[in-house]
């Protein structure tokens, strides 16, 4: 083993290049997949089959399909599309599919929104009925309802679930490597194993650092479950 | 642009077969790493625990790729050390099957541990007390019982499991995914648009594979319910 490859400033700086767009890649996909979930999510659960079905028809293909092939579609699909190529250098909207990162990032931001729809809706539908019927009996309104009563406490419900989901994202980022020109942690492994041909300390390290994001990751949510599912906890008196 | 599309068909059976064999694997370990947890031998709970536990924090990606480029020098090195002097190719497709199948093995662990921890103790000690060897009481007692409270997670791992084969593209093995973005690469200027109709080619196959996979499995999930009745509200 000669880890002290791995140590020397150039790999060491590889490393943290590569662990700056892999958090970058993140939390980029977990926001906007995030946000754009929510809306989702109610129209999940709608009663309105209009509204319901494009959406289960969303989630249950990029739930269905490997994220690999969600990249490359995105990547080489589109990124080499000859509408979009012919358009990418004077429109601001096609340009993003220049950008390795970009191109990345939406796959990766569409992929977690769809289970993120999935563990919303499942949060939503469990939320006991005779809560929806107070608020009614109060006079809330449908809108209101869903603002004030149930959204709040699914999203709360759904956090165990979402911290699996956050995890498995990371894990994901790690198929960035598979777009050229995109460093990320594997990345960074992956040209260290071909420079030095040392598969044990590159990818040993990799692992380290995700196993170490990971832990972190899963002591957040822990701090996070305690303040806002604190309702939920056993009882320690 | 047919035969385009049926050589990335005939990668179909490629990944037909790392998933089913990376399936066998990971069952296998999935059942001795759930049955170690669950012994009182405290090296074996600390073994399975620590695989358990390592596997599901790093992603697929790394393992494999730390899997099948170090096992290669690994192997190469202790042959030498025995004194075999030839170097030796791992083959990508068993590489594949053993990694994904060793990845796959950790959750199971957890899927299997939770469905046998979910059948009451006292059925395996009646189970001992009429005679029974351990293996007996396994075989009659908790399996059967246990494949209806795993199915639900076993479920979930074989999707993603399925899923993961992707990955052995990346590793070199010619699977449909490796065959589409190198026919994506081949028919560019040819077939207009060809990487974006290929690989929507291909994730369409995954999503008939996760098809028939769900159907399956919920025909299976019914016939293993059948003696239990569900709680209604």
């Amino acid at each position: 083993m000669e880890f002290e490859v791995i140590f020397r400033p150039e790999n060491l700086s590889l490393f943290w290049e590569g662990m700056l767009n892999s958090l970058a890649l993140l939390v980029a996909s977990l926001v906007v997949g995030g946000v754009l979930a929510l809306p989702l999510a109610v129209a999940r659960v709608s009663d309105n089959l209009l509204i319901s079905r494009p959406v289960w028809l969303f989630t249950y293909v990029l739930r269905g399909t490997p994220l690999l092939i969600q990249v490359y579609l995105i990547y080489y699909g589109l990124g080499q599309m000859e509408y979009i190529q012919a358009r990418w250098d004077d429109s601001w909207l096609w340009k993003w599919f220049k950008e390795p990162f970009f191109c990345a990032a939406l796959a990766f931001s569409l992929n977690t929104c769809a289970y993120t729809v999935e563990l919303l809706a499942g949060a939503i539908r469990d939320t006991a009925h005779g809560e929806i019927e107070a608020a009614q009996a109060c006079g809330l309104s449908r809108w209101a309802t869903m603002r004030r009563i149930v959204l709040p406490s699914a999203m709360r419900r759904s956090l165990p679930g979402y911290s699996n989901e956050v995890i498995m994202m990371l894990h994901s980022t790690s198929l960035a490597s598979a777009v050229p020109a995109l460093l990320d942690i594997t990345g960074a492994a992956r040209s260290i194993y071909s420079d030095f041909y040392l598969p044990f300390e590159a990818f040993i390290t990799a692992g380290a650092i995700y196993a170490v994001m990971t832990l972190a990751l899963v002591a957040l949510f822990r701090l996070a479950e305690r303040r806002w599912l604190a309702h939920l906890q056993a009882r320690t008196h | 642009m047919n035969a385009y599309l049926l050589n990335i068909l005939q990668g179909s059976v490629l990944v037909v077969q790392v998933a089913l064999g990376s399936l066998a694997v990971a069952v296998v370990l999935g059942l001795a790493g759930a049955m170690a947890k669950l012994s009182a031998h405290k090296p074996a709970v600390w073994l399975a625990t620590v695989y358990s536990t390592l596997i599901r924090g790093i992603p697929d990606l790394v393992l494999m790729l730390l899997i099948f480029y170090g096992g290669q020098i690994g192997l190469n090195a202790v042959l030498e050390a025995v004194g075999y002097t030839d170097y030796l190719e791992i083959d990508p497709f068993l590489a594949g099957v053993l990694t994904i199948g060793f990845i796959y093995g950790a959750y199971m662990t957890e899927t299997f541990r939770g469905a046998i921890l979910a059948i009451p103790k006292g059925q395996m000690e009646a189970g001992r007390a009429y005679g029974m060897s351990a293996l007996q009481v396994f075989m009659r007692i908790t399996l059967p019982q246990m494949v209806r409270l795993a199915l639900p997670g076993f479920t979930n791992n074989w999707l993603v499991l399925m899923k993961a084969t992707a990955l052995v593209s990346l590793l070199g093995l010619q699977d449909m995914t490796f065959l589409a973005k190198q026919a994506g690469a081949a028919a560019r200027g040819e077939i207009a648009n060809a990487p974006l109709l290929f690989f929507a080619f291909t994730g369409f196959i995954y999503l008939m594979f996760t098809t028939v996979s769900l159907v399956a499995l919920r025909q299976l999930e019914k016939k293993y319910s059948m003696g239990v009745r569900r709680g209604s509200f």
